[in-house]
């Protein structure tokens, strides 16, 4: 019966879906404290970059461990864009293009390689931030990183709100634009070519086309999220963009659930709400010398709890009474 | 319908989150009550800076409990919150904004490091936080015009190198002097110091404390006959440097930044091969944790041994008490209505008087700390100072002598109220 409501009439399910969104976060902007609503921007910021790789992993089945680089790419393009006096929406546009150019020829690899090789060549692109930016120290600045000069928002609104809604903006933006991707003659193929190559081909698909176009699509939200993330801060420097945070982000939407862009929303959660716990887990008590690595533990054992419980991810789950109606 | 349950329970989630924030403070000023005021930091408890630099902040709570116990400042008892960055800056923005916006801070006292601190120098600005005593060097602290809440405490690096240049250009006349430097506003004002008492360096390279490894930086030094080797780093990166060099058989006489050489932390990090110490230079404008005879180091000692007994007291130790003795005589001269602005009014009258060799010169227009350093040499494996203090500016003024004596501290150990 979903089934059949999602497949006739998905346009107006989108839109409520849409309009519940916007509202939602309006409503929670307003309320919450400073530090929530910063928080709350972040997972924003993070959705745009999980949605992207729920597209590549989940319904392309290419793995990346690289998109913590791309991020990289859109937070540095609008670092330096920022600097040089550009207005904000152009170096949002700059961030977004030089990081699907970069995606672009990534993917272009990508596609002619297989699982552990695919991963190898993704995560070499990860690791090599940090390395870039002490080469060309004198465009990036080291470890140090760069400042992002911002125009400061209306004074009717906190800096807070501000970042909440320009995230979120982004976020929405993201979330209907896959949307409508996945739901098309492209998101066809996307899964087609994910369950068996051979067959796609068979049925006209362009495989490699296919794959080179879901990674470009999942580069331009990484480098969005990015961006975004560079306004959050308003610096940017390769301690934000570490290895862990690609593997964090690869996590999180299988956690989430690989199968369906509700799960990106999930990880996007997860990646903002987990390393919260640990840190009020080690607050107060002597433990503060653990925090640093007690995410990762925890990411680990909800990762292993979720596998065991619901292998499609946070976003699969049922609550039973609901399945006999 | 179904599937609206997860959105709900991220709202939930959500609303659950927020009744925990909030937390101290008054309407007027954050973080200030009748009875508390809350301070808080960032520091690299762990990570690449951790060596040494995890016990200032300790030790900075330690003299805050001394203080407490003898009835805290104006009636208040200081409650100093530590965060964890990892001397990672990304971090920094994070939990600088948790103390701010969430634990809603009085001010953020010595927070630790020049590439973590700089990136959140914006974000206190805009929230009119004070941002007291930085521990770094770094000349961005001193810029009351765009930074007016901001102020500094160790003595700035060029001018640190500007006074171990001129012990170069005197002691070790003739040699060929390079660099080793931080690859950030650390290495670079160091460098710009040297380079005005020495002119242009024979070879410099830098590091990055993402990449604990200067073996191609050592290399390249030795490679072009360096005689001296000036070094800006932090502790792990000084031993890290040490060990390097003697594993390449290259002995230079090295010259380091007080923030990377205090010798239990060199000794303790180098382990078997705490030898490669013996002959170092480096220079502090605080009294020296050995120096037993000292009333300073007789009062933080005491503070220490009361309220920080598991850990060793060392140079890091000194420092972070230095800082809270500080701390603690700008709340005296604030006042007992304590206010953001009145705190920064008081730094910037000045006229602190402390364990320091040198005059502390916070006035409205310099934000800097410490206007100068004496000479220390590592000698029979101790560590101890030489010559005079030494006093000057970070641009082309002399480096003179100064030879006042310092002051005595109070029989309490505890600032009086100006």
């Amino acid at each position: 019966m979903s089934l059949a409501l999602r497949l006739t009439r998905p346009r107006q399910v989108t839109g409520v879906w849409a309009l519940a969104g916007v509202t939602l976060i309006l409503v929670l902007t307003l309320i919450l404290p400073p530090f929530r609503t910063y928080q709350l921007a972040t997972v924003g910021a993070y959705l745009c970059v999980t949605a992207g790789l729920t597209v590549l992993t989940g319904l392309n089945g290419q793995l990346s461990l690289g998109h913590g680089a791309l991020m990289a790419t859109g937070a540095y393009t609008l670092a330096l864009c920022c600097n040089a006096g550009w207005p904000l929406t152009l170096a949002f546009a700059a961030a977004i293009l030089l990081t699907t150019a970069a995606g672009a020829v990534i993917g272009l690899a990508a596609a002619r390689l297989r699982g552990p090789y695919l991963a190898g060549l993704t995560l070499a692109v990860a690791v090599v931030v940090p390395a870039i930016t002490s080469t060309f120290d004198d465009t990036f600045n080291s470890d140090q990183g760069l400042p992002v000069a911002l125009e400061p928002p209306p004074a009717t609104v906190t800096v807070e709100q501000w970042q909440a809604w320009l995230s979120w903006g982004g976020a929405l933006i993201t979330m209907l634009a896959l949307t409508v991707v996945v739901r098309g003659r492209f998101g066809r193929e996307l899964r087609a070519v994910r369950d068996d190559e051979t067959a796609a081909r068979l049925a006209g698909v362009s495989v490699a086309r296919t794959q080179v176009l879901a990674f470009v699509i999942s580069a331009a939200c990484a480098g969005l999220g990015g961006a975004l993330f560079a306004v959050l801060s308003q610096s940017v420097s390769p301690g934000a963009f570490p290895l862990s945070l690609s593997l964090f982000l690869v996590m999180a939407v299988v956690i989430g659930g690989l199968g369906r862009l509700a799960g990106a929303v999930w990880g996007a959660v997860l990646l903002v709400a987990l390393p919260a716990l640990a840190h009020s887990v080690t607050d107060g008590i002597e433990a503060q010398r653990l925090e640093g690595n007690l995410p990762l533990a925890l990411f680990g054992f909800a990762l292993i709890a979720v596998m065991l419980a619901a292998p499609g991810g946070i976003a699969a789950l049922r609550i039973p009474w609901r399945r006999k109606a | 319908m179904k599937r609206l349950w997860p959105l709900l329970l991220v709202a939930t989630l959500a609303a659950a989150c927020s009744d925990s924030g909030g937390g101290g403070g008054t309407a007027s000023t954050p973080g200030v009550t009748g009875s508390e005021i809350l301070v808080g930091t960032h520091m690299p408890l762990t990570g690449p800076a951790a060596a040494g630099y995890s016990k200032i902040a300790p030790a900075s709570k330690a003299y805050f409990d001394f203080v407490n116990a003898a009835g805290g400042v104006h009636g208040r008892k200081i409650t100093y919150k530590i965060m964890d960055d990892t001397y990672n800056p990304a971090t920094t923005q994070q939990v600088v904004r948790e103390l701010v916006l969430q634990d809603k801070v009085f001010a953020i006292l010595n927070g630790l490091g020049t590439p973590t601190h700089t990136g959140v120098l914006d974000f206190l600005k805009t929230n009119r936080v004070p941002d007291l005593f930085v521990a770094s060097g770094s000349r961005s602290w001193d810029q009351p015009d765009k930074y007016p809440g901001t102020f500094g405490f160790n003595v700035d690096y060029t001018v640190e190198g500007k006074i171990l240049g001129t012990y170069i250009k005197n002691e070790q006349a003739g040699k060929k002097v390079c660099f080793l430097g931080q690859d950030d506003d650390f290495g670079r004002d160091a460098l710009a110091g040297y380079e005005k008492i020495l002119g242009p360096v024979a070879a410099k390279q830098s590091y990055v404390t993402s990449n604990p490894n200067v073996g191609p930086q050592m290399g390249a030094l030795k490679q072009a006959g360096c005689q001296v080797v000036a070094l800006a780093t932090v502790p792990g990166f000084t031993a890290l440097s040490l060990g390097t060099a003697a594993k390449i058989g290259f002995k230079p006489q090295f010259v380091v930044s007080q923030v990377g050489a205090d010798l239990t932390t060199l000794t303790k990090q180098l382990g078997p091969a705490a030898a490669l110490t013996e002959g170092l230079v480096s220079a502090n404008y605080l009294p020296l944790a050995t120096d037993t005879a000292n009333p300073w180091i007789q009062l933080f000692k005491k503070a220490h041994d009361q309220y920080n007994a598991g850990a060793e007291f060392d140079n890091n130790v000194v420092y972070g008490m230095s800082v809270a003795y500080l701390f603690v005589q700008s709340l005296q001269a604030a006042g007992q209505d304590l206010t953001r602005d009145g705190l920064v009014g008081a730094v910037e009258k000045g006229g602190f008087q402390g364990p320091g060799l040198v005059p502390l010169r916070f006035s409205a227009d310099d934000h800097s700390g410490y206007g100068g350093e004496q000479l220390s040499r590592v000698q029979g494996g101790k560590q101890a100072y030489f010559g005079t203090p030494y006093e000057t500016d970070s641009e082309d003024g002399p480096v003179n002598a100064y030879t006042a004596a310092p002051a005595a501290p109070p029989a309490n150990g505890v600032p009086a109220a100006s």
